[in-house]
């Protein structure tokens, strides 16, 4: 038998910084970091309707409020996360739903294509309905 | 005028003499036509022959020569000087392995997780050979065939940051290829793959870097496979809680 040779793996630590140094890593932490303002414009319309739910004064207060340059600069923020959340995710959509119409594979674009034609279909029923 | 030469930097370990990897720079001669494993062949030769690293086919299929280079996983037998030249380029084991010895990483967890989802048609009842070729359309075959181009180079386990931070994460590859083989018409295997595949470690460690899907050479997209694994687990688990689930 040939001399065995002592093995000594080394193993390198992950930096916490790893997400840092290359932009797809940096991209995929924005794309997450966009889950906090999701979930706390989503904590605001639960506010909205606790307190749509105590009265007319209630609402009015709380309607009052977001008039404020605060309430104002979040929902700012808010939109341009849930903006790039939004476009990200439907960018992803095809691989997670590939469609196959009988032996054709459904091109990507055109799925991500009808999740915008969704969203829009959704966004004006619902500004209509608010208005009438 | 002299021939051109170009930087290579090489991240050395020695398990017997170094305490951690260091690099060293190697000045190798500058071609237009060679690969970083050429340049690395080079270096073994003709100036340190102690420099380990692996490879084998030399195109693109063994999947054996995968390193970091500049930083992105990437096969060494695939990568042109000429996209890098004049500057430095910058070679170091696939990260998320344990290092061997230079280039060499350990990649015995690897094997391991792709033994574990079963990587092979299962069929409810043996074949005997006797029952001849076993028919796919080839319609069939095309809902599964990108992923049956995966050649194990472990460059999509370097590239996912869940990999490192979650080390008991099956994997990218590995998770494809439970798909790849969910989908063939001829297995049955599925609820046995999903043991693993649908554990946490399973394809719920994935959290849809898609950085694999990236770096893979032959173009496979592990990310698809295991978002639509990650659909049909729900589906299962809906099923189930139905009364006439099982």
């Amino acid at each position: 038998m040939g001399e065995v040779m002592d093995r000594r793996p080394y193993v390198r630590e992950m930096p916490k910084s790893w997400w840092l140094g290359q932009r797809r890593y940096t991209f995929y932490m924005v794309r997450e970091l966009t889950c906090l303002f999701i979930g706390a414009y989503a904590l605001v319309i639960l506010v909205g309707l606790f307190r749509l739910s105590q009265g007319p004064v209630a609402y009015g207060a709380f309607v009052d409020a977001l008039q404020g340059p605060f309430a104002i600069a979040f929902h700012l923020l808010a939109l341009v996360f849930a903006l790039f959340h939004t476009v990200t995710w439907f960018g992803l959509t095809p691989k997670a739903m590939p469609l196959r119409l009988g032996e054709k594979t459904v091109p990507g674009t055109a799925i991500i294509v009808a999740h915008y034609a969704v969203w829009f279909v959704v966004s004006a029923t619902l500004l209509l309905v608010a208005r009438a | 005028m002299s021939e051109p030469v170009l930087e290579l930097e090489v991240l050395r370990y020695r398990p017997e003499t170094d305490q951690d990897p260091v690099f060293q720079t190697y000045t190798v001669p500058y071609n237009s036509d060679w690969v970083v494993l050429d340049a690395l062949t080079h270096i073994k030769d003709n100036i340190d022959r102690t420099l380990s690293f692996r490879w084998s086919c030399h195109m693109a299929v063994c999947g054996s020569c995968g390193v970091m280079i500049n930083g992105e996983p990437k096969l060494s037998c695939h990568t042109f000087l000429r996209d890098y030249y004049p500057g430095k380029v910058r070679v170091e084991p696939l990260t998320n392995f344990p290092i061997e010895r230079d280039l060499v990483t350990v990649a015995d967890d690897f094997m391991e997780k792709l033994a574990s989802v079963k990587p092979y048609v299962i069929t409810e009842e043996d074949r005997p050979v006797s029952a001849g070729e076993h028919l796919q359309s080839p319609a069939d075959l095309n809902s599964f065939k990108q992923y049956t181009m995966c050649i194990n180079c472990m460059l999509c386990y370097a590239a996912c940051p869940q990999m490192g931070l979650t080390p008991d994460f099956v994997g990218p590859a590995a998770l494809a290829l439970a798909h790849r083989y969910n989908l063939d018409t001829r297995d049955a295997g599925r609820e046995e793959r999903q043991e693993i595949a649908a554990s946490n470690e399973g394809v719920w460690d994935c959290t849809f870097v898609g950085a694999c899907s990236q770096v893979c050479p032959k173009a496979v997209d592990p990310a698809a496979a295991i978002q639509q694994t990650k659909i049909a687990s729900t589906v299962d688990w809906y099923k189930a809680l139905l009364p006439w689930g099982k």
